[in-house]
């Protein structure tokens, strides 16, 4: 067992964990915030995409204990159904999900792609390395393939991505 | 996963040490390869030593005017460095083209160096795969073969490193820089860091048990156009079946590695002089020990034709 404290969504928290514990199950199961979704566990589908100090990342491949200190925002921390992030009602606009398990992880993965973008992080199809990335679908589409929806809500989730952004330029 | 324990490490030296020390000990960095592993029992280490604390994470120039990276730069963090971007665009191209954002966010340059084969038998713990169990046997030769090497590789072995970045490294010449156990450093020349099989698949590079990587050093910018060019299953988020890392000179000369098709990033320096005379006979050069399987032998014609696409594209 471990000890560890960090904060999630803007809470201190602290745990007691068997040192086995990923970051996911940390959440959901000791935190009870079963937004973050595990899907394949192995960091292949996304569902459990969450935001660590302002990056996303995969909660199943990491170690609760390793994350001391650290500023977690999971779906919760986004938004609430009395007050959506803009994200999530851009999702609803769009239909941008069918049976919604992928969903949580999709709009934390897109909320973060769009920082990226911001920041001027490249990405595969970006042309011109010298230059800062736009906000294209074929960037989304690049960007958000570490989130599989296998429900195929991908063209939907991509307008409402593109909307969010259209509305913060 | 294995029950094991934790600590964090205080020093690089110490934190080589303590490896070496205890019997079943790892290092931990991003984990995103070492814990999916785990959770199969393929790793199972009795103690983690997080080095994640560690003042490794920035990205500096040498005198001699090239970069040193530090062993725990992100990926996207190194993709993403705009002298990186600007004398060393291979390198950003070879990260961006590599698993996804969320898996980059956290990867580390030394992790990604040390990354363990995507072999559909090493990841199936109920066949034979002399590399996770040496002496059990290969079950890829005469298998599912299609994804594996067609060089370089062995009667124990055929997998291959699934490695982008290290590709571009070694069309690059970089340098990894250690500290072992004792405490002393050392600089391992990219192409001398990964083995090929032989008969001890289970040992992929020249590291001793306990040693660390501390940093990547780039010699300075030679120039060129810079091209990685990765052909996989789908568009994003899949290992190369082959990829070709070029820097080509205005005179058609330059430097070729592959990925996708050996146990380590193949470059034939010697192949190189054939470079300006054509895909087809710089290929021929490259590839000429290729002894592909009967589900791979593609891979040597998508070599061909890969190089001959990047090649097209250098000359504009």
């Amino acid at each position: 067992m471990s000890k560890i404290s960090f904060s999630v969504n803007g809470e201190a928290r602290v745990l007691e964990l068997d040192t086995r514990t990923t970051l996911l199950d940390a959440l959901r199961e000791h935190l009870h915030l079963t937004g973050s979704k595990k899907g394949c566990d192995h960091g292949q589908c996304g569902a459990c995409t969450v935001m660590v100090d302002g990056r996303r990342i995969n909660s199943c491949l990491t170690l609760a204990v390793m994350h001391e200190g650290d500023e977690i925002t999971t779906i919760e921390g986004l938004g609430s159904p009395e007050n959506l992030h803009p994200m999530q009602a851009a999702f609803v606009r769009h239909d941008g999900y069918q049976c919604g398990y992928c969903t949580p992880g999709q709009i934390c993965s897109s909320v973060a792609v769009l920082e990226e973008i911001k920041a001027g992080i490249p990405s595969h199809v970006t042309a011109d390395l010298g230059a800062a990335p736009q906000v294209t679908a074929d960037e989304i589409r690049e960007r958000m393939s570490g989130n599989i929806c296998r429900c195929g809500a991908y063209s939907n989730i991509v307008e409402a991505i593109t909307e969010v952004a259209e509305r913060q330029a | 996963m294995k029950p094991f324990t934790y600590e964090r490490a205080a020093s690089p030296a110490e934190a080589a040490a303590a490896v070496a020390r205890t019997p079943g000990a790892k290092f931990i960095a991003g984990g995103t390869n070492l814990l999916d592993l785990m959770k199969l029992q393929i790793e199972a280490p009795t103690h983690l030593i997080d080095v994640n604390g560690l003042a490794l994470d920035k990205i500096e120039p040498t005198a001699e005017g090239g970069l040193r990276i530090g062993a725990l730069v992100r990926n996207t963090d190194l993709a993403a460095d705009a002298r990186v971007r600007r004398d060393y665009a291979l390198l950003s191209r070879a990260l961006l083209a590599g698993a996804s954002g969320q898996l980059r966010n956290k990867a580390t340059t030394a992790g990604n160096l040390l990354q363990r084969t995507r072999c559909p038998y090493f990841y199936d713990t109920n066949q034979p795969c002399n590399k996770r169990q040496p002496g059990s046997g290969c079950s890829a030769i005469g298998g599912f073969s299609r994804q594996l090497a067609v060089v370089g590789h062995s009667e124990a072995c055929i997998a291959t490193n699934p490695s982008d970045m290290a590709v571009a490294m070694r069309a690059l010449d970089a340098v990894v820089e250690t500290v072992k156990a004792d405490g002393t450093t050392r600089a391992i020349p990219i192409a001398e860091f990964h083995r090929l099989p032989g008969d001890t698949p289970q040992i992929e590079t020249a590291l001793e048990p306990g040693e660390l990587i501390t940093a990547v050093v780039l010699p300075p910018p030679i120039g060129g156009t810079q091209i990685y060019r990765k052909v996989r299953d789908r568009a994003s988020y899949a290992f190369a079946l082959v990829s070709v890392a070029a820097v080509v000179q205005r005179d058609g000369r330059g430097r070729v590695a592959l990925g996708g098709v050996a146990h380590k990033p193949w470059r034939v320096e010697a192949a190189e002089a054939e470079l300006p005379r054509g895909a087809r006979p710089a290929m021929a050069a490259i590839l000429a020990d290729a002894r592909p399987t009967h589900e791979n032998a593609f891979k040597v014609t998508l070599a061909e034709r890969t190089l001959h696409a990047v090649l097209a594209e250098a000359r504009g």
